[in-house]
């Protein structure tokens, strides 16, 4: 089928161009077509910007277990309301996923009942317990394309480190939720003055930058690519900018609240910013 | 000929020479093992002492028939209900057992090493019946006696070896005894079971049974202990098993003519199937014959003789 997109605006190389997009079979033949050319569907974008399908690789689905927060059906439809046509789902429901049934309870919900792609993510850990190393290997064979904790971290770094070994033999690579508990000490929003304001005990940075050290420390080590999720601090930044300099496979994303939102925000009527 | 040591603490520091010899007065003791009247006089008057720190069936009872269908006296030393128990250090051990006129003592002890630092302070021979994660070369033995009665040869034959290469002392004498008689040894396990550095040893490490396997003359199974999922070593048995297990499927490319093996004791449907454990290519039985032959003529050899 051939789709024709007119009066859309288009991306390229930093320059927006509002101009038309024919697509033939999923497949872009043209950013400059003619608006009258043959297609069998043609659609006004009417101004709006025309982007090839997103993709989401740190969504959480919910589903199974706290469908009352989300579920797959809604997780997908919001997904596909932004634009994102591929989404990877993380494995902190209830119960985890850490066998192939959840990964295949995902996969086949989300074919009959999902709007987009979801490619679900395996535990690193048996109920992100972070003891012993969940089935990967039959996970991944039923289709979990990364395993994660995400959530909780990975504490104990001998479990981390075999967890890496592991993964790497099943070309899996491995996304950490950087986070030393210890340090962590039970807090709940960004250590500073709002923190002592507000009377709520503060997270320390370097929870996020010890525990970033340590994966970069334990990718080198082992040569398996980490993922460090939804970096938070400064530190952690100079260290994964310095481990890429230095070659070893660390890669890093972050989050919208992280660079548009602070802490000051926070107060005992508004928590959620904090 | 006769062995350079009066120990035999491993392969590591024999010739392969000194193996082949072994090897041959072993399938001459084969031939009593297998006769109705199993029992020669060659160790009469010796006596012979088991000493394990360890759990074991089949090498202890092989060491004492061995020593018996040699018509040695053998004691085994219960090291549980032993003055070990009451904190007696290993060296003080082995001069009791000495001065009571001990000939050979046989130790398995779970610390890599202890066979070595006993002979080094006795004078009577120490056999190695396994150490920590470090060598058993009985063990060796007898799959490369196993081996060779198959193919009449080691040299040019390619062995794979499968499973928990790591904490396995039978893996690192096989790799060590068959490299040097010439054979090549290709390595396959959970990468959490690789020894650092193994394939210095020269060894090929792989990463799917099925190119371990191809066109080789022999697979070796190596025993998984299930409490190292605890570990995080493996995630489950199943998931053991169904990646790193031996099955008639992943181990078509090997020779037709290959031959199964496994140390024992088998964890069935674990690191083999039932299908290879019981199939005509499977020598996991003879292993344990040879076992007997391989100690006689061990025993045999070190009390000083040369020659039958």
């Amino acid at each position: 089928m051939r789709i024709l997109i007119i009066n859309g605006k288009v991306t390229y190389n930093g320059i927006v161009e509002r101009t038309n997009v024919l697509i033939d079979e999923g497949i872009v033949l043209s950013t400059k077509a003619a608006a009258d050319i043959e297609a069998d569907k043609v659609i006004d974008a009417g101004g709006l910007y025309v982007l090839p399908g997103l993709v989401d690789a740190h969504c959480h689905l919910r589903d199974p277990g706290y469908e009352y927060k989300e579920d797959i059906i809604s997780g997908t439809k919001s997904a596909a309301r932004g634009g994102f046509t591929s989404i990877a789902c993380m494995p902190n429901t209830n119960p985890a996923v850490d066998n192939a049934a959840v990964v295949r309870y995902i996969i086949e919900k989300s074919q009959k009942e999902g709007y987009v792609n979801v490619y679900p993510i395996g535990a690193i850990t048996k109920g992100l317990e972070g003891n012993e190393l969940s089935e990967m290997g039959i996970m991944r064979e039923a289709g979990i394309v990364a395993v994660s904790d995400d959530g909780k971290p990975v504490m104990n770094s001998d479990v981390m480190k075999k967890a890496l070994i592991y993964a790497g033999q099943f070309g899996l690579p491995v996304i950490s939720h950087c986070e030393d508990l210890n340090l962590t000490d039970n807090g709940s929003m960004n250590e500073g003055l709002t923190s002592t304001i507000l009377g709520l005990r503060g997270i320390p940075s370097a929870s996020e930058d010890v525990m970033v050290s340590r994966e970069i420390i334990l990718s080198e080590y082992t040569n398996v690519p980490i993922h460090i999720a939804h970096v938070s601090t400064k530190v952690s930044v100079e260290l994964i900018r310095q481990a890429k300099n230095r070659g070893i496979k660390i890669t890093a994303e972050t989050c919208p609240h992280y660079f548009t939102l602070t802490e000051e925000l926070a107060g005992i009527i508004i928590p959620m910013p904090k | 000929m006769k062995l350079s040591s009066k120990d035999l603490l491993g392969l590591e520091n024999i010739s392969a020479d000194e193996i082949s010899f072994i090897l041959e007065i072993a399938k001459d003791m084969k031939k009593i093992v297998n006769s109705s009247m199993k029992k020669v006089n060659y160790l009469h008057g010796r006596s012979v002492v088991t000493l394990f720190y360890e759990n074991s069936t089949r090498t202890r009872v092989s060491f004492e028939l061995a020593a018996k269908y040699m018509g040695a006296q053998a004691v085994n030393v219960s090291v549980a209900s032993s003055s070990v128990a009451k904190g007696e250090t290993l060296i003080d051990t082995g001069k009791t057992l000495e001065a009571m006129g001990t000939d050979i003592v046989i130790i398995r002890h779970h610390q890599s090493g202890a066979p070595h630092l006993l002979a080094k302070n006795i004078s009577a021979s120490v056999i190695n019946a396994g150490d920590g994660m470090h060598e058993h070369p009985t063990q060796a033995l007898l799959d490369m006696m196993t081996i060779k009665e198959f193919f009449g040869t080691l040299s040019g034959l390619k062995v794979a070896i499968i499973g928990d290469i790591y904490h396995s002392r039978v893996a690192r004498s096989n790799i060590i005894g068959l490299t040097k008689m010439g054979a090549q040894v290709n390595l396959y396990a959970p990468s959490t079971l690789l020894p650092a550095g193994i394939e210095k040893l020269g060894a090929r490490v792989f990463t799917n049974i099925d190119d371990t396997v191809a066109d080789c003359d022999v697979v070796m199974g190596l025993r998984v202990q299930l409490e190292r999922q605890k570990k995080c070593l493996f995630p489950t048995i199943n998931e053991y098993a169904r990646f790193f297990g031996i099955n008639p499927e992943n181990i078509k490319k090997a020779k037709k003519n290959a031959l199964w093996m496994h140390p024992g004791p088998v964890n069935r449907g674990v690191e083999m199937t039932s299908t290879i454990i019981d199939a005509d290519n499977s020598v996991i039985n003879k292993q344990v014959t040879n076992g007997v032959a391989v100690r006689m003529a061990l025993l045999y050899l070190l009390t000083g003789r040369e020659e039958l």
